[in-house]
């Protein structure tokens, strides 16, 4: 595969490329092995340290906060797509008193940061960390998700609600059954995306002392004695990206097999950068 | 009420450093951003490679995870920072350049086939295509996206109040403590800051959508 971005390197480019790609390897291997003799000197791979990965209390604490995670995000979601469609549904509303306050408060959820709306839960009314949690999450991601929804059914040809309208179905008839089923659909890649985000803000959970994984880390470490500190949090932080690098993967996959059903449809235009040519 | 007024200086101080937390992660990540972006189109396998995984693995790290390990591992193993907000600007420009590189991507992605083609053609090697014919109609186009990353940025700087850094969230946390009885008032303060940053920003960006969006 050629990209449009260089013509096809011929022997003398070919050669510069893979010596810069070698050098490039030389100077990142460098660095790594830089990094992990400094952790070898702090005495890092000693097998001791590692050597609490084969007790069980390990793991069932590091499943206790993945699943602390898991559990948060999973019910956060859950609660937030539907209130994100009402909201949706009221910011679209043709009547005034109910579409302009909604979209001043969409506006204020979307200006602030998550962990200031769980802080701020969880002092204010004085919950438990998880309701704290959940309910900063929902804030958040309901204005996001009202809004990636709201984008979906703009981006529909008008001729769908109109024709809506014609056949006699009712404003919001016409929403429901004809316009966002499609704005859902096309939009399910944003939507899978943003619940990457909301699982990536689970992890705020830590500043308002909630039992996530990191703060499972933060207890081991405390417990069995900071030189567990790395090993733990360097397993801890493989899983969190792991989790997350799954999730992305399944909203890579969802979007290419919609892009192959709309494929039939318009055909886009051929562009810089992914346009390649299969030799 | 009063308590806003009566720590407006430690809300102020708060507020600039916020400011000032975003904006110097802010250039930090647009200019590594973009060069991650341009190794990712490059001839260069190993840097198109590099590229990829950095964004990859970065864009699904969760920002508490990095600055977790820079406030409290890292020191641990030696590391120390004389200021947190070193730490908190190198946690923060590394996460965002990683968006930042993607939205660029998605801009060079989108500029026509004959402009890198007419470039070419007239005998343009690969950095003058990108970066005299390509890059400068990729970024018009991602305006919009670029702002709203840097929003994001605002909001993720929060975090680094978590982490010893006294900005926004930080003097939030600390005031919250100091005024038990109007714990309310005092993060409806820190939220009118913040929304004072990220409000405007919103409104440059749909202003500049709608002028792209025209245009074409």
């Amino acid at each position: 595969m050629t990209s449009v971005l260089y013509d096809v390197p011929g022997p003398k480019a070919r050669r510069i490329s893979l010596i810069g790609s070698i050098v490039g390897v030389i100077v990142i291997g460098g660095l790594l092995a830089l990094a992990i003799v400094t952790l070898a000197q702090q005495g890092i791979f000693q097998a001791q340290r590692w050597a609490i990965f084969g007790q069980a209390d390990v793991w069932s604490l590091l499943f206790n906060g993945m699943s602390a995670t898991l559990s948060a995000a999973a019910i956060a979601a859950v609660i937030a797509f539907p209130l994100g469609l009402l909201v949706c549904l009221m910011r679209i509303s043709d009547i005034a008193w109910i579409r302009v306050p909604t979209r001043i408060v969409l506006e204020f959820l979307r200006g602030m940061p998550v962990v200031l709306m769980m802080l701020f839960v969880l002092l204010v009314f004085a919950t438990s960390s998880f309701v704290a949690v959940v309910a900063g999450l929902v804030l958040y991601n309901s204005a996001i998700f009202a809004e990636i929804i709201r984008a979906g059914i703009q981006s529909l040809p008008k001729g769908q609600r109109e024709a809506g309208l014609a056949i006699g179905l009712t404003s919001f008839q016409s929403r429901l059954s004809v316009e966002l089923p499609q704005a859902i659909r096309r939009m399910l890649p944003s939507l899978v995306a943003q619940l990457v985000v909301l699982l990536k803000d689970t992890s705020l959970g830590y500043i308002v002392a909630y039992g996530e994984l990191l703060r499972a880390v933060q207890v081991m470490a405390d417990f069995l004695g900071p030189q567990f500190l790395f090993p733990v949090f360097f397993v801890a932080a493989a899983i969190y990206i792991a989790i997350n690098l799954a999730v992305s993967r399944l909203a890579i996959w969802i979007e290419r097999r919609g892009s192959k059903k709309a494929a039939g449809g318009v055909a886009k235009a051929p562009t810089a950068g992914v346009s390649t040519v299969v030799k | 009420m009063d308590v806003i007024i009566e720590s407006l200086p430690q809300y102020w101080d708060g507020f600039l450093r916020t400011l000032f937390l975003a904006v110097v992660s802010g250039i930090i990540a647009l200019v590594v951003g973009t060069l991650l972006a341009a190794a990712r189109v490059s001839p260069v396998a190993a840097l198109r490679g590099f590229s990829m995984a950095y964004v990859e693995v970065v864009r699904n790290t969760p920002l508490t995870i990095a600055f977790f390990f820079a406030a409290v591992v890292l020191p641990r193993l030696g590391v120390t920072f004389q200021q947190f907000e070193v730490a908190a600007i190198i946690a923060l420009s590394a996460y965002t350049a990683a968006f930042i590189a993607e939205a660029v991507r998605s801009g060079v992605n989108s500029v026509p086939l004959g402009q890198a083609e007419a470039a070419r053609s007239i005998g343009m090697t690969f950095g003058q295509v990108l970066s005299l014919i390509i890059l400068p109609q990729a970024l018009r186009t991602v305006v919009p996206p670029l702002i709203n990353i840097l929003i994001a940025l605002v909001k993720n700087s929060s975090v680094a109040g978590a982490f010893f850094v006294l900005e926004l969230f930080g003097y939030g946390k600390q005031l919250a403590n100091d005024h038990g009885d109007a714990v309310m008032w005092v993060l409806v303060g820190v939220a009118f800051f913040y929304l004072l940053i990220t409000v405007p920003l919103g409104y440059v960006a749909h202003q500049v959508e709608r002028k792209v969006a025209i245009a074409r």
